[in-house]
């Protein structure tokens, strides 16, 4: 980017470059190879997944969404198949997000920036761009000719224009309006949209995405990862010798020569090396950098320099993977005629697969023991305690009772303490002496006034624990909780 | 500056001359778009000066083109508030207080707006909680003395006690001292015999009869045969555990020289009907509403 400086020519602060910099437009060559096609599977993997996950149908019986995966905000729900979660559940979102980016940093101890190259949104979108842009504008050469040419625009390339951009604004547009099916009934929303139906927010955020689509994706491309990403930095800290990036193998490639020349040296007998400057890495690469100057902080290590580089080299007649996934470690050892090792399992993936297992394991058991039947209590501050005209104390307390299932509950509620306690709930007419019900209909909350009573020859001289038990009268489920019965 | 900058020899891009524990900062040129970003961004806040209010003036402000103010989308906010209750208050004030007690929503609502009131206007004198005080009666308990069911409760909280409205109640103790009607030996006699109603120990030597005498006389005509009280002169039931103004000796004595009468204010007039409602249907659900 800079010109070199020799220190003794810096006198003044223009010496010191311009303090902003033009971009340098990319124009990344297609290419075939091992990693171009995983790429285009999991291109094809997120992106379906993205687009066609909301009309997935999930049945919850009558009244309940059957939408699949559904963020419902107005009522407090997050469906995900055969999980619904309340709010006060959002741990489970606390441990996703531990397992997820534990995950990337295993990815990254293994594989460098695995991250960035194959998954991350930017990265698929960009790709999916780009290759729009191919298939109207030509490949790399044609693109570039077509941008630096300064003929007067003809009807061929504005059409090619226009169509470019169109297409672009397709996408982004399917792309924002695939965000706000996720919170609201898909087939639904999808009919409200096409007849100008739809709440105004659903507008804006489709407005939102489609904007930042096809900005981030059509125009700011690899400035997103170079100048605006904090993850590149991170993962800086988090990468060790062991961890496999992207790499030129200059071990093999240097010095670099013609084929011709090279074929002449080697007759002769000398060493020499297998790049031949034919710059197809460079060529190939989104971000626009060249591999052989080493690990470089605009690399996302999507492994497209490989491929090309691979396709050289079968050509030429030399072996493959002169550019790949490697580490100084193994070339110094090349160098010094030793064989390459290669250790995956290390105290730090290790540490890293362990906290997932176990994380996730957690989330899993608490998942699968979660109780759909809760009940919290709440003791009353003010007053703590009440004496009764005989003599008797009563505390009051708080009760909410959650039925997170799909049907009505009949929920009978004792209390248990050390004395001869009695249970009344404000607005109940108990059928059964001290042993309240209620009805609580399904996926709600209902909030109880309780007094509990004591009475007067049992009267506690301190604070002692009650626990009081709800019962689910047609299931049998239970759920408890603890408090204390208070003395005056 | 310019003294410590070099040239770094690795990517042959000079330094900007800043050094941190030897670690040396590469003049790198930040792009242009995010120069020019930030040149939007300024231009974007003179345009919020111009349409928003901006710029304090000497006794006011700028207000903006689009006359924004949050003082007025907050006024409009809890209109709008205040005709969403409206619809719900008015559920409230055409239920009957048995059915709010009845029907779980109508509950929820009477206690949430109950309280509020309660906070503001009741607290000072019976707690927070309803928790009461020395002269002000505990409303958590179920010892009433105007009476303690929902209708009741309502009626004391309309016209209150000894408010000066036409309809509230009446009667108040009388000051047996004060006036001359007791004597002290006999006002200690009748305070240890009231005592010895709910089952409190009594001075030594006092004299039971003398005190049955006496109360007989002078009290029962409110407090009712034995003082199981009577809740159409307010006055307490004194075989029972609770009192208002103190069970011990001294507390009596002072009760019968120097009379009762609390004052509770009428809320008629100043709360509407449905917040009274809501408020009977809040202390009855205290726990001691019969």
């Amino acid at each position: 980017m800079n010109k070199t400086v020799n220190p003794n020519e810096l006198t003044s602060d223009d010496d010191y470059g311009p303090l902003y910099a033009a971009r340098k437009k990319v124009y990344p060559q297609s290419t075939h190879g091992t990693f171009r096609r995983i790429k285009w599977g999991l291109m094809a993997f997120c992106l379906g997944v993205y687009y066609f996950l909301p009309f997935v149908r999930w049945n919850r019986g009558l009244g309940a969404p059957s939408q699949a995966v559904l963020i419902d905000l107005p009522n407090s729900r997050f469906y995900f198949f055969f999980i619904e979660l309340w709010p006060q559940e959002v741990y489970y979102f606390t441990g996703l997000l531990i397992v997820a980016a534990v995950a990337l940093f295993l990815m990254n101890s293994v594989g460098g920036r695995i991250w960035c190259g194959y998954l991350c949104p930017q990265t698929v979108w960009t790709d999916l761009f780009y290759a729009v842009e191919r298939l109207v504008e030509g490949d790399r050469r044609e693109r570039m000719k077509k941008d630096k040419s300064s003929d007067p625009m003809n009807l061929e390339r504005i059409s090619e224009i226009v169509l470019k951009h169109s297409i672009w604004l397709m996408i982004a547009w399917w792309t924002g309006g695939a965000w706000v099916l996720y919170f609201n009934d898909a087939p639904t929303l999808v009919k409200e949209l096409v007849t100008f139906q739809a709440p105004m927010i659903a507008y804006i955020w489709i407005g939102i995405l489609t904007a930042t689509t096809y900005l981030l994706a059509g125009f700011m491309r690899e400035q997103v990862c170079t100048y605006m990403c904090p993850w590149p930095r991170i993962q800086a800290a988090l990468t060790d010798e062991w961890a496999l990036n992207v790499t030129y193998r200059y071990d093999r490639g240097e010095k670099r020569t013609s084929v011709k020349k090279a074929a002449e040296l080697r007759a002769l007998g000398e060493h020499v090396g297998d790049c031949i400057d034919c710059y197809q890495c460079v060529a190939v690469c989104p971000t626009g950098i060249d591999i052989r100057n080493g690990p470089q902080m605009e690399c996302i290590q999507c492994g497209l320099c490989i491929d090309a580089c691979d396709n050289v080299m079968e050509k030429i007649g030399r072996p493959k993977r002169l550019i790949g996934y490697d580490n100084d470690i193994n070339i110094q050892r090349r160098q010094e005629g030793k064989a390459p090792v290669y250790r995956m399992v290390r105290p730090r993936t290790i540490a890293y697969s362990a906290i997932i297992a176990v994380v996730g394991g957690f989330m899993i058991y608490t998942l699968a023991t979660r109780s759909l039947l809760d009940v919290n209590v709440l003791h009353d501050r003010n007053p703590v305690a009440v004496r009764l005209s005989d003599g008797s104390i009563r505390n009051a307390y708080t009760v909410r009772l959650l039925n997170k299932s799909g049907y009505d509950r009949v929920i009978a509620i004792d209390a248990h303490g050390p004395a001869n306690l009695s249970v009344h709930v404000i607005g109940v007419d108990s059928v059964t002496p001290d042993r309240p019900m209620i009805v609580i209909p399904r996926d709600t909350t209902s909030e109880l006034r309780l007094l509990v009573t004591a009475p007067a020859e049992s009267n506690p001289e301190k604070s002692m624990p009650v626990r009081f038990q709800v019962t689910d009268i047609g299931l049998g489920e239970v759920a408890t909780a603890t408090d204390n019965f208070v003395a005056p | 500056m310019t003294d410590h900058s070099e040239v770094d020899t690795v990517t042959g891009k000079s330094t900007t001359g800043h050094e941190w524990d030897g670690i040396k900062e590469l003049n790198t040129p930040l792009p242009r778009w995010w120069v020019i970003s930030f040149y939007l961004t300024i231009i974007w806040s003179i345009g919020y000066w111009i349409v928003y209010p901006a710029w304090p003036l000497i006794s006011s402000h700028t207000t903006g083109l689009l006359g924004y103010s949050t003082r007025a989308s907050l006024a409009v906010e809890l209109a709008n508030l205040e005709a969403l209750r409206g619809e719900k208050m008015a559920a409230l004030a055409a239920a009957s207080l048995a059915d709010i007690e009845k029907d779980p929503a109508l509950l929820a609502l009477a206690r949430a707006k109950g309280r509020t009131v309660f906070g503001d206007n009741c607290a000072p004198c019976h707690g927070s909680g309803g928790a009461g005080a020395k002269g002000f009666p505990n409303l958590n308990d179920d010892d009433w003395l105007w009476g303690g069911t929902l209708d009741q409760i309502m009626q004391t909280i309309q016209f209150g006690a000894r408010s000066g409205h036409a309809k509230t109640h009446e009667g108040q103790m009388l000051a047996f001292g004060k006036d001359g009607v007791l004597k002290p030996d006999e006002i200690v006699t009748v305070a240890n015999y009231v005592r010895s109603l709910s089952g409190l120990p009594t001075r030594k030597g006092f004299d039971a009869a003398k005190g049955e005498k006496i109360f007989a006389e002078n009290c029962v005509a409110c407090h009712g045969d034995g003082g199981k009280g009577n809740q159409e002169f307010g006055a307490p039931n004194l075989t029972d555990k609770i009192w208002l103004y103190g069970s011990d000796e001294a507390s009596l004595i002072e009760t019968i020289s120097q009379g009762r009468a609390g004052v509770m204010p009428a809320w008629e007039g100043r709360l509407d009907p449905a917040t009274i409602k809501a408020m009977a249907v809040y202390v009855h659900s205290l726990g001691g509403g019969k």
